[in-house]
């Protein structure tokens, strides 16, 4: 039984079965890829996972209770964070207060009247967020607005706060989509030593199949909204369902 | 029966105001994505070309008066109107009195190009700033229009009345089989609503049937689609802000004799037509029209004294109160499509 | 924008332990604290400060150190300050705050014509009505967003308008309004003499004054203006501690990012519900001074273009900055009392200097813009400020310090 558990989940809108009948399991402490061609129901199985859309039947658990029903940041209070495909950031913020504000939301929970006392003043969560900005890398950016920053920049912080979080579980939705090639070596790595070292269970969905090799430790391939294998990357590479599904894109 | 016939009648020319309002707010939010807060400006622009027309009318010469005398025994003079130089005093008497449907010419070629100058001008450099600037520098703007006709024309209404033909009722009643003088409605309001329906029409089929219309529609659609088919959607716009600009006029001379112009009737219309607008739907004309006449009345069947005396007051809120309920359970409006606007 | 909208939170060492603030008081950063005095300073000496032309001198007419206006500054700039939380930081219009500044008014009327005559019980319950006013009205309201949410403040303000003017005249007076009669009996020490009661804070009145005589000057001390400005010191102080704290942080979030917000497990709406009802609470005590500082009001400070003034105010100052509703409030009730009573004669005068026929052409291009005509003036502003200086009048002053900056610099070097 994994942290979190998809079953039997069903979407449609109108006449498309977005998804159909979607089971997954992800283990604690690994790195899970869903990958699929276009049009699989990547992103709307995501959709689910957040709280975004709610399935028409089925049950999303996480950590032994659902996460159906459930807005986006109850779950997230819950331990999931999502990265997005577009780093979804406060731009207008500078990287510091970026930083602060999953610190406040981990400790102060959906909402805290919190009016008088100053942010200067908060000390530990200014140490931690330091602490966070200086592994990634970035702290000599902190009094930087984050519009001002590079995209790569931008995922990183974005990845930053997340982390900030101490999630349980991370959701990367095509994390290195749009990216140049640079950002994106300098993305997995990133992504490998948070990994290794913070031991977060991610779920990572993926075009790149560079990226989803190198991170990996277990690969579902969707195609039609329905999950087609479920394996290590090893045993991926080479199956012939796999190929089918990619190939039966590309011959459209 | 009769009663509500009277309320629907009554409702009838306020609602082709708020129609042809809202007609217009949503042509220039439909093309050009802006929120223009000055529309109601626009309206009494309109109002006011019946004003200025009826002033240029005006303009006299003195003429002595032959053997006649004023109360001090110098001679009298009598001003006389230019125009009955020109075109004799019978037609020139004529041409004062029809000042308002002469102002419907006089107006179109101001408003156009009032609405290019707006556009070209303003408008243009906040396509792609935010809806809460588009609102503000509009609602500056209407506030400067509002006072730069109020430094001419004063803070005082200004009565410009109807032809004489139009001055009297229409005994509705009679031809419907009820009693005399039970159904009266002013012989201009019904030319109003007449008006209002035509232009309305008119507008539908411009964008129905020409070639114009139906990029213009494309453009409402899709914006970037019809950019990337390489048609200069921008000049079109900017003559669609002209219409638009055009339409407001209108509506505002035509309205003149209903309320007499004054300076701030812009901001009274503006909340309401917005209102309407929102209640139609954004960006959707035939919910602009239909939520036009419909709040119109609306309004003057709550104006009843039958509905006042169970709901003392509901008159004066009807209109925000079904504001409010669509904008909570269906905030698309009557007609509009999904999602429009919502940031 | 500046450092005013963006206090550097890192200036304080990564140490659990938060330092005392550094050069300030009242655990305001040294920089905050220097406006928190410069504003104090302003509010105190006002009746020196805006009078500094002598009596019967030409340039009296432009003294603005009388009660009834300087109390309608600080009142007005409490008002725009509270505007500014709501509008400067999470960005959401509301075209309906006059609303809960009537609200206010009214609450306060009524507590003076039922329970006391002292200001500090009016104003307090005007402030609560006023906030439970913004509660329902911000509930509502706020289940949509952008122009759909200005719309739905305003249809709420305009109906709250029409009732206070119409159906609810036996709790609003109507269109005339309420006064304090000589025939309402406060539960707590009304004048018993027949007299019409007066406004007053433990037995002093409001309208109580001291003047003092300069050489030709005269200087009025107010005791309703000095109240009025306690109010606003406290509402100014409250508002720096709201931009500087968490709460703060993230309304600014609310601005910038809503969905992020929302998966930070954060929820962008309540803390948008609790700006607009701060907003409100401070509308509300706007109003309830207002009634404390001249007791009656009318429905007409709800109607719309009361809560445009205000939404002018602060832009014109410069929303989302700390001095901007404050700058925005003053320039335009200086504007409203003073200069829109500058007439021809007076602008005869002004360019009495200069050959007949260019003082002429003087006057008539002058006279649009001021006297009766400085609505325009304040549009035309208004207009360029949202054109070209998002941060109001605040930015304006920032960027020609920074040029005279530079410009010394260059000078230097």
């Amino acid at each position: 039984m994994g942290i979190l558990t998809v079953k039997g989940v069903n979407k449609r809108f109108g006449g498309l079965q977005a998804l159909g009948d979607v089971n997954l399991d992800v283990a604690e402490n690994t790195c899970h890829a869903i990958i699929g061609p276009n049009g699989a129901g990547k992103s709307t199985l995501l959709n689910v996972l957040v709280g975004k859309l709610i399935p028409d039947s089925g049950s999303v658990v996480f950590d032994g209770q659902s996460v159906l029903g459930r807005q986006p940041h109850e779950i997230n209070q819950m331990g999931i964070s999502r990265v997005f495909q577009t780093p979804e950031i406060f731009a207008d913020l500078t990287v510091m207060e970026n930083m602060l504000i999953p610190c406040f939301a981990k400790r102060d929970g959906a909402f805290r009247m919190h009016a008088i006392q100053s942010v200067r003043h908060e000390g530990d969560m200014i140490a931690k967020a330091e602490e966070m900005l200086d592994e990634v890398g970035m702290l000599d950016k902190r009094e930087m607005t984050a519009s001002s920053m590079s995209r790569g920049d931008k995922r990183r912080l974005e990845m930053a706060m997340c982390l900030v979080q101490e999630p349980r579980l991370l959701l990367l939705d095509e994390p290195t989509a749009g990216m140049a090639r640079a950002d994106t070596e300098n993305t997995i790595e990133l992504l490998k030593t948070i990994r290794r070292e913070k031991g977060i269970t991610m779920a990572i969905i993926e075009h790149d199949m560079n990226v989803v090799f190198s991170l990996a430790e277990r690969i579902t391939v969707l195609a039609q909204g329905t999950p087609l294998v479920e394996d290590i990357p090893d045993n991926i590479k080479g199956h012939p369902k796999v190929r089918e599904a990619y190939l039966g894109e590309a011959q459209v | 029966m009769d009663q509500i016939i009277v309320q629907i009648l009554n409702g009838l020319d306020k609602g082709s105001a708020y129609a042809l309002i809202a007609l217009g707010l949503t042509l220039i939010f439909g093309t050009l994505g802006v929120v223009n807060f000055a529309h109601g400006a626009l309206f009494m622009l309109g109002a006011f070309c019946a004003v200025i027309l009826s002033k240029i009318l005006n303009i006299s010469r003195e003429v002595l008066v032959e053997g006649e005398t004023d109360f001090l025994g110098n001679p009298l003079m009598r001003d006389v109107p230019v125009v009955y130089d020109w075109f004799g005093e019978a037609a020139g008497a004529a041409i004062i009195d029809w000042n308002v449907p002469l102002a419907i010419l006089f107006s179109i070629p101001i408003m156009i190009g009032v609405g290019f100058a707006m556009e070209r001008g303003l408008i243009k450099h906040f396509y792609k700033r935010p809806h809460a600037d588009q609102i503000l520098v509009t609602f500056g703007l209407a506030i400067v229009l509002a006072e730069v006709i109020k430094y001419f024309f004063g803070a005082n209404p200004i009565q410009t009345p109807a032809p004489a033909a139009f001055t009297g009722s229409l005994d509705f009643g009679v031809w419907l089989g009820f009693d005399p003088l039970t159904i009266m409605y002013p012989y201009w309001r019904l030319v109003y609503f007449f008006f209002s329906a035509l232009i309305i029409a008119g507008v539908f089929a411009f964008l129905q049937f020409t070639t114009f219309g139906m990029v213009v529609r494309a453009g409402m659609a899709d914006r970037e689609t019809v950019q990337m088919l390489g048609i200069d959607i921008d000049k079109r716009f900017t003559f669609m802000f002209g219409l638009a600009a055009a339409v407001a006029g209108l509506a505002g001379v035509m309205y003149a004799p209903i309320v007499a112009p004054n300076y701030h009737m812009g901001m009274d219309f503006l909340v309401l037509s917005f209102v309407v607008v929102v209640v139609g739907g954004m960006g959707s004309l035939p919910g602009a029209v239909a939520a036009g006449f419909l709040l119109g009345i609306l309004e003057s069947f709550a104006s009843m004294p039958v509905v006042v005396d169970i709901l003392p007051g509901i008159n004066q809120i009807i209109i925000y109160l079904v504001a409010i309920i669509i904008l909570l359970t269906r905030p698309r409006g009557l007609m509009g499509r999904k999602g429009v606007m919502e940031d | 924008m500046t450092d005013q909208t963006n206090p550097s939170v890192t200036t304080a060492a990564p140490s659990p332990r938060p330092r005392a603030a550094s050069g300030g008081f009242l655990g305001l950063t040294k920089r905050d604290s220097t406006l928190m005095l410069i504003v104090f300073a302003l509010v105190v000496l006002a009746p020196f400060i805006l009078n500094p032309f002598p009596e019967g001198s030409a340039m009296a007419q432009f003294n603005a150190g009388y009660p009834d206006l300087m109390q309608r500054f600080v009142i007005f700039g409490i008002f725009a300050i509270g505007f500014n939380i709501l509008f400067g930081l999470t960005g959401y219009l509301s075209f309906g705050h006059a609303a809960f500044l009537g609200v206010g008014s009214y609450a306060a009327i009524w507590s003076m014509k039922l329970v006391t005559l002292n200001v500090i019980p009016g104003i307090l319950f005007a402030i609560v009505v006023a906030g439970l006013f913004s509660l329902v009205v911000g509930f509502v309201s706020l289940r949509r967003s952008g122009i759909y949410f200005s719309i739905l403040t305003l249809a709420f303000a305009q109906m709250m308008f029409a009732m206070a003017y119409s159906v609810l005249t036996p709790i609003t007076g109507g269109e005339t309004g309420l006064q304090i009669k000589n025939t309402d009996t406060p539960l707590f020490g009304g004048p018993t003499d027949g007299s019409i009661g007066r406004a007053n804070l433990f037995g002093a009145e409001m309208g109580n004054s001291y003047e003092l005589a300069l050489g030709n000057w005269l200087f009025t001390f107010n005791l309703g203006y000095y109240i009025a400005a306690v109010f606003m010191l406290i509402a100014f102080y409250l508002s720096i501690r709201v931009f500087r704290s968490p709460f703060g942080m993230m309304l600014r979030a609310v601005k910038s990012n809503q969905q992020r917000m929302n998966y930070t497990g954060l929820t962008p709406k309540r803390y948008t519900l609790w700006a607009f009802i701060i907003s409100g609470m401070y509308a509300g005590l706007a109003g309830g001074l207002m009634v404390a500082m001249d007791t009656q009001v009318g429905p007409e400070r709800m109607f719309w273009t009361a809560s445009g003034e205000v939404v002018i105010m602060t832009i014109l100052g410069g929303a989302g900055t700390l001095m901007g509703p404050i700058l925005g409030a003053g320039f335009i009730k200086y504007m409203e009392n003073i200069i829109s009573k500058i007439n021809k004669d007076i602008l005869h005068e002004w360019f009495a200097f200069m050959p007949d026929g260019l003082e002429d052409v003087m006057v008539s291009l002058v006279y649009p813009f001021i006297g009766k005509g400085w609505h325009l003036t304040l549009g035309i502003m208004f207009m360029l400020v949202v054109i070209f200086l998002p941060g109001g009048l605040v930015e304006g002053g920032q960027r020609i310090a920074a040029k005279f900056r530079r410009n010394k610099t260059a000078g230097d070097n």
